[in-house]
């Protein structure tokens, strides 16, 4: 950890910093509904992770995440037209509306659309993409599986799970594949009640056969060499993470919901944090493990959580001083305002583009490399 | 290193043991091979070594065994794992992660090697069995061979003394073979550790062995050089065979060895210059008494054509434009290293695989045209995975099934499993067979809608000497009836017993199509041992040396 780093050389950022930077997006984006604002999250985000996505595969699935934004968007909207919501005086549309028996009180499909509720599905459609984005872009920044391996000891045992699940889904899938092509060599169509036995008998046999040999090997290599630690202490540990977790996840959900009280905000987050940290501490005590080529936390890892973390902060404040910038006013309609403060703390969460190791050399220096050597992770041209 | 004292083991159901009264030593820096017929107890004596029989499998273990003075009834595989590496049947299925370093990385993770000292192990072991260059990919990109490189990468990074490997290269072509024993030998050689591993191709190991524990169906234990153990076997490598046909003492274990005898052997031979292209003759001796034919009568003198076959994934050509005609009651070979493109095209052929472009004509109709039922009728296609085809719980379940499939006589699936191999109980469980009892119901399945012609992915996959002789004998009969049959195959011994006919597939093309007498001899990677041994002189097998030394009188 004590190591330095040159930080302009090619790694890849701790995953961490990484969803910190996410998260305080998150946090930002959830408090604001102004368009404009919205907006700028985004391009912040499409710079951010142009700029420093690598080239694994998942790293490319951010137009997924982006197809999935517009579609929330297009989906509010739609919604919106078609079961109508009757505030605001501009109508811009007179659809015929549909006559309901009389115990659907409350519910009309069709009828005038008018401008202001189209404008509040959109702004609101907004924010939802604006946060899935948010969490799609540290999907594709962060390497979930270098995640998972810096699981706390405590949580080893759910973290090797999942680990061990995202490797043996393509497998079931594929040995899916193969028996539905083999069912045809007996002549059996693909389809029906009939189809589903034959396919599924093997598959289910298939998949238990390869969780016993995964076992078996993962037993073979020391897998689960815990005897020397008791199990009380072991059970405390786990009661310590799990409280801290709990406490986090409520502690956020404080900060990002505007109406829930104060108290179950910050001071939440940080009793989680205390027994998380409590909990961590307590098996770190009693290493039987190491981690291979562990992330590391540096300089850069700071600076990129903490802009992300300072959009928010920032957000927060510009909400308190001014909260009429952050939700423009439909009744009376009117244009959503520039909110300087809130933009300018947006904008500082851009700078990982820059304050981030790159993903690969830049292009000089790369012609300047006469072989390949050292890490080959970031040695493709 | 190793020692078993009067180990008996016995699975909770079964009525014998696996293993009876085992009493033996296996010193440190021995390489022993573990031979014996399928399910004789090869894998059960392995997964005593570390301890996963019987902690992992359940069962009984009367006696003891000792490794590195650890004894495994209080030592679970777990608290064994820095002595012993282990490495499974199928290397895939053992992988924990997804990128080569860090499986290799895992089992220090679990010892808590310090990460500075992991750092260089890995290292270290990535440059021991050449997989330098593969250390950031995916696994599931890596060819089998090199699965199976890094699958003892990742035992050897614990620093264990003892590496025991079941079956290292039964999935893997020739040269991918050569690849994984070498590098096993260089690490016996090298580091001195003690390597214990079973193999059913004994001819490709047996060169290198120290000690051979021989494990006999009825669950005892023959221990002993390899020369002594392997005289008293029937079933053995052509090598060995071809050193007792000759008379050699004491018999040749290596090529190398038998190579140098070899002169004096060539000169009591005929002359063999005459035209390789001829096979008339050799070919009626290979010709073992057939068992009763197992067709239905309804197929005679069928042909196939496939002309211009294309198979592509994505942006993988898998088959490029494949022409290819099988006569009437031919054996054709298809070999070629791991995803040449084998499988892809009797798929293509069969019909129920992908095909990009290309016709195929068995009796002046494209199977890929017709319905599954249909297809099946024209042509049957044995998968590399014949389990695939099996989801009822007997063997009686999924003749019945079969029958009702292809519309055929009730009992004629069963009759034709009988044909194949007999003595199957009719309520045994399909996962309960033998590899070779499996491939035979699966055979007989598809044969119940006789088709006119057979393709056959990897039958020999898997199978010991015994049930690849009975497969021979099997698929000679079936051409016999008239119908071609195609069979895709890394056995080059097998292939010089069958085949008249072999076939070489290179990156979807075909690079070399000929009799195979022709295609054995041409390279060395294909030539059988035989072939090895009496270069120049083109004998393929031990039978046909025996013939031709027979009218001379020499034996």
């Amino acid at each position: 950890m004590a190591r330095s780093f040159d930080p302009r050389l090619p790694r890849p950022l701790h995953p961490l910093a990484w969803w910190a930077w996410a998260l305080g997006l998150t946090t930002a984006a959830s408090r604001t509904t102004n368009p404009l604002l919205l907006g700028l999250i985004i391009v912040v985000l499409a710079v951010v992770v142009n700029a420093r996505r690598s080239e694994a595969p998942w790293a490319r699935l951010f137009r997924l995440y982006v197809i999935a934004a517009v579609f929330i968007v297009g989906l509010r909207v739609f919604y919106r037209v078609l079961f109508g919501g009757d505030y605001g005086t501009h109508v811009i549309l007179a659809l015929p509306e549909l006559p309901l028996p009389a115990w659907a009180v409350g519910i009309s499909i069709g009828g005038p659309v008018t401008l202001e509720s189209i404008l509040a599905a959109a702004y609101d459609g907004l924010r939802l993409a604006t946060l899935i984005l948010c969490i799609g872009a540290a999907n594709v920044l962060a390497d979930a599986r270098r995640l998972l391996r810096i699981v706390p000891n405590a949580l080893y045992e759910v973290g090797a799970t999942l680990v061990v699940a995202l490797t043996v889904a393509p497998q079931l899938i594929e040995s899916v594949l193969r028996v539905r092509r083999a069912r045809r060599l007996r002549g059996a169509p693909g389809r029906g009640p009939r189809a589903f036995v034959g396919l599924f008998l093997p598959v289910l046999q298939d998949a238990l056969e390869r969780s016993l040999s995964l076992a078996a090997a993962m037993d073979a290599r020391g897998y689960g060499r815990t005897a020397g630690v008791p199990a009380r202490s072991r059970r405390v540990t786990s009661a310590l993470v799990l409280l801290g977790l709990g406490g986090i996840s409520v502690g956020l959900y404080g900060l990002l919901d505007a109406t829930a009280p104060p108290w179950l905000g910050l001071p939440m987050l940080g009793l989680g944090a205390a027994a998380g940290l409590a909990g961590l501490w307590s098996s770190g005590r009693r290493v039987r493990r190491t981690a291979y080529r562990p992330d590391t936390w540096g300089r850069p890892e700071t600076l990129v959580a903490l802009s992300g973390l300072a959009a928010a902060a920032v957000m927060a404040l510009a909400g308190s001083i001014d909260p009429a910038a952050l939700d423009p006013s439909l009744v009376p309609l009117e244009w959503p305002a520039f909110a300087p403060l809130a933009s300018a703390g947006i904008l500082v969460a851009m700078l990982p583009a820059w304050l981030a190791p790159p993903v690969r050399l830049a292009a000089p220096a790369a012609t300047l490399r006469r072989a390949p050597i050292g890490d080959p992770g970031t040695a493709r041209p | 290193m190793i020692r078993f004292e009067r180990v008996t083991m016995t699975y909770g159901t079964a009525s014998r043991p696996v293993l009876r009264d085992v009493s033996l030593e296996i010193e440190e820096g021995v390489l022993c091979v573990v031979a014996g017929p399928t399910g004789s107890g090869k894998s059960t004596l392995l997964g005593a070594i570390n301890g996963l029989v019987p902690h992992f499998t359940g069962g009984r273990l009367d006696g003891r065994v000792l490794v590195d003075g650890r004894e495994t009834r209080t030592h679970a595989p777990r608290e064994l794992a820095d002595v012993v590496g282990y490495v499974g049947q199928d290397p895939v299925a053992g992988f924990v992660t997804d990128r080569v370093e860090e499986e290799l990385a895992y089992v220090m993770e679990q010892l808590a090697v310090p990460p500075a000292a992991m750092r260089k192990r890995v290292e270290e072991t990535l440059d021991l069995l050449g997989i330098a260059d593969l250390r950031d990919r995916p696994m599931r990109t890596l060819s089998g061979g090199q699965q199976q490189r890094v699958a003892i990468g990742a035992a050897l990074t614990a620093h264990p003394r003892i590496l025991v490997l079941d079956e290292p290269t039964s999935a893997l072509d020739p040269t991918a073979a050569e690849d994984v024993l070498s590098a096993i030998t260089r690490l016996v050689h090298d580091l001195g550790l003690t390597v214990v591993l079973a193999e059913h191709r004994l001819e490709r190991v047996i060169g290198f062995a120290d000690l051979v524990v021989r494990v006999r169906s009825d669950g005892q234990v023959l221990a002993g050089p390899p020369g002594e153990v392997l005289a008293g076997m029937d079933r053995v490598p052509a090598v060995i065979e071809l050193g007792r046909l000759a008379g050699w003492q004491p018999v040749p274990l290596s090529v190398r060895d038998a190579r140098r005898r070899a002169p004096e052997l060539r000169r009591r031979l005929p002359e063999r210059a005459a035209p390789l292209h001829d096979r008339a003759a050799p070919l009626i001796d290979r010709a073992a008494p057939l068992p009763a034919g197992p067709g239905t009568g309804a197929t005679a003198d069928t042909s196939l054509t496939a002309r211009g076959i294309s198979v592509t994934y994505g942006d993988v050509v898998a088959v490029r434009s494949v022409d290819l005609v099988l006569a009437p009651g031919t054996i054709t070979a298809l070999m070629g290293r791991n995803g040449s493109g084998k499988s892809s095209l009797l798929w293509a052929i069969q019909g129920s695989g992908p095909r990009r472009d290309g016709t195929v004509s068995v009796a002046g109709v494209d199977p890929a045209t017709l319905d599954p039922a249909g297809a099946r009728r024209a042509v049957g296609l044995v998968p590399q995975t014949p389990s695939d085809l099996l989801y009822l719980d007997s063997v009686e379940a999924e003749c019945r099934q079969a029958d009702r499939e292809s519309a055929a006589e009730p009992g004629t699936c069963r009759t034709l499993l009988d044909r194949l191999v007999a003595g199957i109980p009719g309520e045994q469980h399909p996962r309960d067979l033998s590899e070779g009892q499996r491939l035979a119901l699966v055979l007989a399945i598809q044969l119940t809608a006789s088709p006119g012609v057979i393709l056959l992915d990897e039958p020999t996959r898997g199978l010991d000497y015994a049930a690849k002789t009975n497969l021979g004998a099997i698929i000679r009969a079936l051409a016999a009836e008239g119908r071609p049959v195609l069979l895709s195959t890394h056995d080059v011994e097998f292939v010089a017993t069958v085949a008249e006919r072999v076939i070489v597939m290179a990156e979807g093309e075909l690079v070399a199509d000929g009799p195979a007498a022709e295609i054995l001899t041409a390279s060395p990677a294909f030539a059988p041992q035989v072939t090895r041994i009496l270069a120049p002189d083109p004998w393929l097998t031990v039978a046909e040396v025996a013939s031709a030394l027979e009218p001379a009188g020499v034996r």
